[in-house]
């Protein structure tokens, strides 16, 4: 068949064909060509693609942009996520960034959304990012609501948390929690940032809005 | 030689005082020196590091660690604004927010099972009720304050107005 359309003249189908034949049936050296680029193209992309994850995936990325440095990153410093007694230091990407590789790139896709209101000055002054805040603060307790505050558990669980040691009010809440599936950021809310104005309404309101979406 | 001595006796005691003098003055000074020349690499600045210089670390001092304990603390007479038996490090209370009320506003209070606010921190100073805690009581920690094993600054001997009856 191929022999025939060959002999008919040189045409693009020829053209298909003959390609065909050195894929389906290469010589050694087309197979180590293949390979070889193949090997290579995949090294750059693989790793200048996981590159970029991890250098985005840093603490010092985050503040690279006054907008964090100057507003969350200076009150968090303030808190026990950041000096602790125990010397672990939860930084930006541990409880905003997943880890899981499957969330990781869909919140680095969302986080170009970030680089639009960066360039476009959203939150450019303390003044606009006050502003603003009610509504950011509102969209991360929404995702860690709808995970189940995933990132936090990262580092924490209930399963390894020692009772005893805790203050008789986390203690008991603790325990009351796991038995009305709460979940972390239903009773810690600020504990890196500073709260802003109304911010308990705005939960309320988030929380009224996801019952009704469960609901119906 | 004797009688040398005491011809010039006040000349010698007045030598000797002299050098005696000297030596402590100098001595003084030489002290004076280094503690300045301390200062000075401290950038001449005497701080609570004491004279630690400014690349060196200084060793934290032991603070006194907050009392907490089940349940509350006695009243030491009827007015007193009850003591915080909890920790409260970090809890933001400001123009903006009060992490206080999550817990101890109605109805926050129901579900985290804390004590309520007396209601009369709802009533602003012309007596209306709000349905929110009254500006003037905003700021909690005026009234409400943790406690601590520290020594007392004064010795005193306080005795509430129950061991007192
Ligand atoms: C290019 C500058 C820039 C960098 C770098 C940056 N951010 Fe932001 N970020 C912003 C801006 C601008 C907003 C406000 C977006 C808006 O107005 O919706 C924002 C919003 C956020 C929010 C609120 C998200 C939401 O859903 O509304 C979080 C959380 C956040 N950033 C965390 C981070 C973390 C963590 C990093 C580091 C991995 C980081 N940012 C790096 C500029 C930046
Ligand atoms: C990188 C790990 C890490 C992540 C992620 C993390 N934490 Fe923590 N957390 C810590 C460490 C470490 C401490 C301090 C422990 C100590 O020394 O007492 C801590 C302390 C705390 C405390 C105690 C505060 C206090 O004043 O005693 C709370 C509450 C808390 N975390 C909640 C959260 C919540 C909610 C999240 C998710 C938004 C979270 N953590 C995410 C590591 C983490
Ligand atoms: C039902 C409410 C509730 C839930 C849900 C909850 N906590 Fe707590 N937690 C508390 C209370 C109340 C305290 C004590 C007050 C405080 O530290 O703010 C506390 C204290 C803590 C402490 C400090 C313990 C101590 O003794 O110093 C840590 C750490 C903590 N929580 C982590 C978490 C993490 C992580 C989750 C999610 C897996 C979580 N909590 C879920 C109510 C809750
Ligand atoms: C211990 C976990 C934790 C760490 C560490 C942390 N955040 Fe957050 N962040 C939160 C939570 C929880 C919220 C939701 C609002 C709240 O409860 O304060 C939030 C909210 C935000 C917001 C929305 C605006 C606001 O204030 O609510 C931004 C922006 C943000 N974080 C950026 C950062 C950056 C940048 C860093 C690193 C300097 C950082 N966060 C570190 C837990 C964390």
């Amino acid at each position: 068949m191929s022999d025939k359309n060959g002999k008919s003249g040189p045409g693009v189908r020829g053209r298909v064909v003959q390609l065909w034949k050195f894929i389906s049936r290469p010589s050694t050296a087309a197979l180590g060509t293949l390979l070889a680029v193949g090997f290579v193209a995949g090294i750059v992309f693989w790793g200048g693609f996981n590159w970029s994850m991890e250098m985005t995936n840093s603490q010092t990325f985050c503040i690279t942009c006054h907008e964090m440095e100057q507003n969350v990153f200076r009150e968090y410093r303030e808190t026990i996520h950041f000096s602790n007694r125990t010397g672990v230091r939860a930084t930006c990407p541990d409880c905003h960034v997943p880890k899981t590789w499957i969330h990781k790139v869909a919140r680095k896709i969302r986080a170009t959304g970030e680089l639009f209101h960066h360039f476009a000055g959203t939150i450019e002054t303390r003044d606009k990012f006050e502003a603003k805040r009610v509504q950011l603060a509102t969209n991360v307790w929404r995702e860690m609501k709808e995970t189940d505050s995933r990132e936090c558990r990262n580092c924490h669980n209930f399963d390894f948390m020692d009772y005893t040691l805790q203050e008789s009010r986390a203690s008991r809440r603790h325990q009351q929690g796991i038995e009305e599936g709460r979940t972390c950021i239903d009773c810690h809310k600020g504990i890196a940032h500073t709260l802003p104005d109304a911010a308990f309404e705005a939960w309320n309101t988030m929380e009224a809005a996801l019952r009704t979406e469960a609901g119906g | 030689m004797y009688k040398i001595i005491r011809r010039y006796s006040k000349l010698t005691a007045l030598g000797v005082l002299a050098v005696l003098s000297l030596v402590t003055v100098t001595a003084l000074s030489l002290h004076g020196t280094e503690k300045a020349m301390a200062q000075q690499a401290a950038g001449g600045v005497q701080s609570l590091r004491g004279e630690t210089d400014i690349p060196d670390d200084n060793i934290a001092p032991v603070l006194p660690r907050q009392d907490t304990q089940a349940g509350s603390f006695e009243r030491a007479y009827r007015q007193q604004p009850p003591l915080i038996p909890h920790k409260i490090d970090g809890y933001q209370i400001d123009r903006a927010a009060n992490q206080c009320m999550l817990c101890h506003d109605w109805p926050y209070n129901v579900d985290q099972g804390a004590p309520k606010i007396s209601e009369t921190h709802y009533v602003n100073r012309d007596g209306v009720a709000l349905d929110e805690v009254s500006p003037r009581r905003w700021f909690c920690t005026q009234c409400h304050v943790p406690q601590s094993n520290a020594r007392e600054l004064v010795k005193n001997d306080f005795k509430s107005a129950v061991d007192l009856e």
